[in-house]
């Protein structure tokens, strides 16, 4: 579906079933470069049991008009200013990696719009190697070949794919690519740039789950346990085997870590 | 310091690994035969889950099977590609993918240099369903451009023309194709990933013939579609399977549900679901079996090839000889040459086509004495091959058609395989001495 957000269209997936203010709300916020595919073998699941999922394209990404906001900050607002638009109170955000990195901001200075919190791939700091960061800002493709090098766990790199007959490093590859030039270089800018997820994390005061990869190198799991213990009953998920790219990687429990923290509908 | 390169597993060992995660309850190292028609659901829940695509995973072999994916992820990972999805045969890949792209009112421009049995399937079976297919001189950039309508929707040729061995000039050929908002699907068989990754050369789907090089022992049939998930369907407009709601799935739009991937899921989803050529879990494992060894095999037949081709040169030259031409595209008089060098710098494939003098006589005495070349219809065993096209594999042909394939009266194709070369050029010598007695 397509939503105005200050001016700008808006594309959010609602896995296969019309968005209804009603239920409990899920709004799913994708990784730097990426878009809503991201959550793709999550949105239909979570859609079917129960919630209204919003699986968006952030601005500039994907299928979304305008630019690519450029702080943490920034976005967190976008997200309130998005459920504003939508006429929702409070709404269930997960995030991966960038995405984790909005959806805590956004629980922390949004306290009362968000009923739960699910980030995957997350880390107090978040810094990007500097060689990537210039890769990234001037669009050379060896910036995309050390994410997904550096993203993927052992699923991606030799295989068994929970999907039959896909490959996923390839294909997260791909997503990248797909992306508008600029877009993965302002992204990492911004994950890089966050110093705020300790305070954040103090102000956060609502279920609340990491989902972490045991294999995760972007974001190791040491890093987001650290951040899960600054947050007041967080619960976390480590996955055995699974690297930085979670909802591809171990996409069930991806899906199910969601559920768990979301308001349960009538 | 710099950021440390990010290492992926390189060709070789993919060929040995990907795809497969040891099975943690056995311990298998090989890949086990999944040999089960079906797969049981946790509960009622699962089971709706699965069928509404709402989680991945199997649910009938038709659809797909653990031992296959393993084989479809693993040459999707040598092709580069987002996914694959393997199929009962070269042809069943062909159709899986047309079906995928177009109904009726549909064109396609392809090679006029193809496999005979996808020459039969485009230009006499498939207009019987509504979907034509102009053929064009593979070398002519100008005659595809040419040949482009409204209502084309794919252009298709092989990599290595079969059996006039022309290089396809994929990024040139890509570019038409991509101008005209249609993607580039590409016969790679007789290539491999080994020898051409025709992704990175701006091809959008790659299909093979697993029977022959991919297996390697003349064992079991198959085939494959790889999606390079390179393709923006939604940009093209053109392809309402991939970008307009599916009543046959719960009114799923694939290109905004998967992204790159839309065309592989939809190739699934509906292709093996309703048309149902998928590859028998047996064959699959075959085919993995020969996967395994493909980079090793490939440097084994370029080998042998090499020197077969520097033997009938040989023969060339001999005045009383009864080799009339050779058709190899390493050969510095190849229309090809310098393309394949670019395309193809580890070696042209394992096939080579020459012309035996004595017209169809003299070929019908060559084949037949051959002691270690096998006289069959297929390519790329371990084994040594030979076949007469034009009586054969391209018998469907009229005399105009058979000429714009490069098949003539004369043609003899070879299938170079992995037994000493030695023993291959004493054979070829002791027959082609049999030819020209007469």
């Amino acid at each position: 579906m397509e939503i105005r957000v200050r001016d700008e269209a808006v594309y959010a997936h609602t896995g296969g079933r019309d968005f209804d203010a009603a239920l409990p709300v899920a709004v799913l916020l994708h990784g730097a470069g990426m878009d809503h595919t991201a959550w793709s073998l999550q949105t239909r699941w979570l859609a079917h049991r129960g919630l209204s999922v919003l699986a968006l394209d952030l601005p500039g990404h994907g299928r979304s008009g305008g630019v690519p906001l450029a702080s943490v900050g920034e976005l967190a607002d976008w997200v309130a200013a998005l459920l504003d638009a939508l006429g929702v109170e409070r709404a269930t955000l997960a995030g991966h990696s960038m995405g984790a990195l909005v959806a805590l901001d956004a629980a922390a200075r949004h306290r009362g719009r968000v009923a739960g919190l699910a980030l995957f791939g997350v880390a107090e700091r978040m810094p990007v190697h500097p060689d990537l960061l210039a890769l990234a800002a001037t669009d050379q493709p060896e910036a995309v070949e050390l994410v997904v090098g550096w993203g993927y766990g052992p699923r991606g790199h030799v295989g068994g794919s929970p999907v039959p007959g896909m490959a996923l490093l390839p294909a997260g590859r791909r997503l990248l690519q797909a992306a508008r030039p600029g877009v993965l270089g302002v992204d990492l800018s911004l994950c890089n740039a966050y110093g705020g997820a300790v305070e954040a994390a103090a102000a956060v005061a609502c279920p609340t789950v990491l989902v972490l990869g045991d294999g995760d190198r972007m974001t190791p799991a040491k890093a987001g346990r650290a951040l899960a213990s600054r947050i007041a009953g967080a619960r976390v998920e480590l996955l055995p085997g699974v690297g930085h790219m979670i909802m591809s990687e171990a996409p069930v429990p991806s899906a199910r870590a969601i559920l768990g923290v979301a308001p349960k509908g009538a | 310091m710099g950021m440390a390169d990010a290492k992926f597993l390189k060709f070789d060992t993919l060929s040995l690994h990907a795809g497969q995660r040891p099975d943690p309850e056995t311990g298998a190292r090989a890949v086990p035969i999944h040999m089960t028609t079906s797969f049981l659901f946790q509960d009622v829940d699962h089971a709706a889950a699965l069928f509404n695509l709402e989680q991945p995973g199997h649910i009938y072999s038709r659809i797909s099977n653990p031992t296959v994916a393993v084989l479809e992820e693993r040459l999707a990972a040598l092709e580069g590609g987002v996914g694959a999805v393997c199929t009962a045969s070269g042809q069943a890949a062909l159709s899986l993918a047309v079906m995928t792209l177009m109904g009726a009112g549909g064109h396609i421009v392809a090679s006029a240099s193809l496999y005979g049995g996808s020459r039969n399937l485009l230009g006499y079976t498939l207009p019987r369903f509504g979907i034509d297919t102009s053929f064009v001189d593979p070398r002519d950039h100008a005659a595809w451009r040419a040949a482009i309508r409204p209502e084309t929707r794919l252009v298709f040729a092989e990599v290595l023309g079969n059996p006039g061995l022309e290089v396809l000039d994929i990024p040139a050929i890509s570019a038409v194709a991509h101008d005209a908002g249609v993607p580039l699907l590409v016969d790679a068989t007789f290539a491999t990933p080994y020898l051409c990754r025709p992704l990175q050369h701006g091809a959008d789907l790659v299909m093979h013939s697993c029977t022959k090089w991919l297996g390697g022992h003349g064992t079991a049939i198959g085939g494959a579609v790889i999606d390079g998930g390179t393709f923006d369907w939604e940009a093209s407009g053109k392809f309402p399977t991939l970008t307009e709601p599916y009543a046959g799935y719960h009114g799923i739009d694939f290109a905004e549900e998967y992204g790159p991937a839309a065309f592989l899921m939809r190739a699934r989803a509906e292709g093996l679901r309703d048309f149902g050529a998928c590859m028998s879990p047996m064959n699959a494992f075959q085919i993995l079996q020969g996967v395994e060894t493909l980079p090793h095999r490939m440097r084994g037949h370029i080998h042998n090839t090499r020197k077969v081709v520097g033997f009938l040169e040989t023969e060339l030259g001999r005045p009383d000889g009864a080799v009339a031409w050779v058709n190899y595209p390493e050969l510095a008089d190849h229309p090809d040459h310098a393309l394949a060098a670019e395309l193809l710098p580890r070696g042209c494939g394992s096939i080579v086509s020459f012309g035996v003098r004595g017209g169809r006589a003299g070929g019908r005495r060559f084949i037949e004495a051959l002691k270690v070349f096998s006289h069959l219809a297929n390519v790329g065993d371990a084994k040594s091959l030979v076949i007469h096209p034009a009586s054969t594999t391209h018998a469907q042909l009229d005399t105009a058609a058979l000429a714009a394939s490069g098949v003539g009266e004369d043609m003899v194709r070879l299938s170079i395989g992995l037994e000493d070369c030695d023993d291959l050029i004493d054979d070829l010598k002791q027959a082609l001495r049999a030819a020209a007695k007469g």
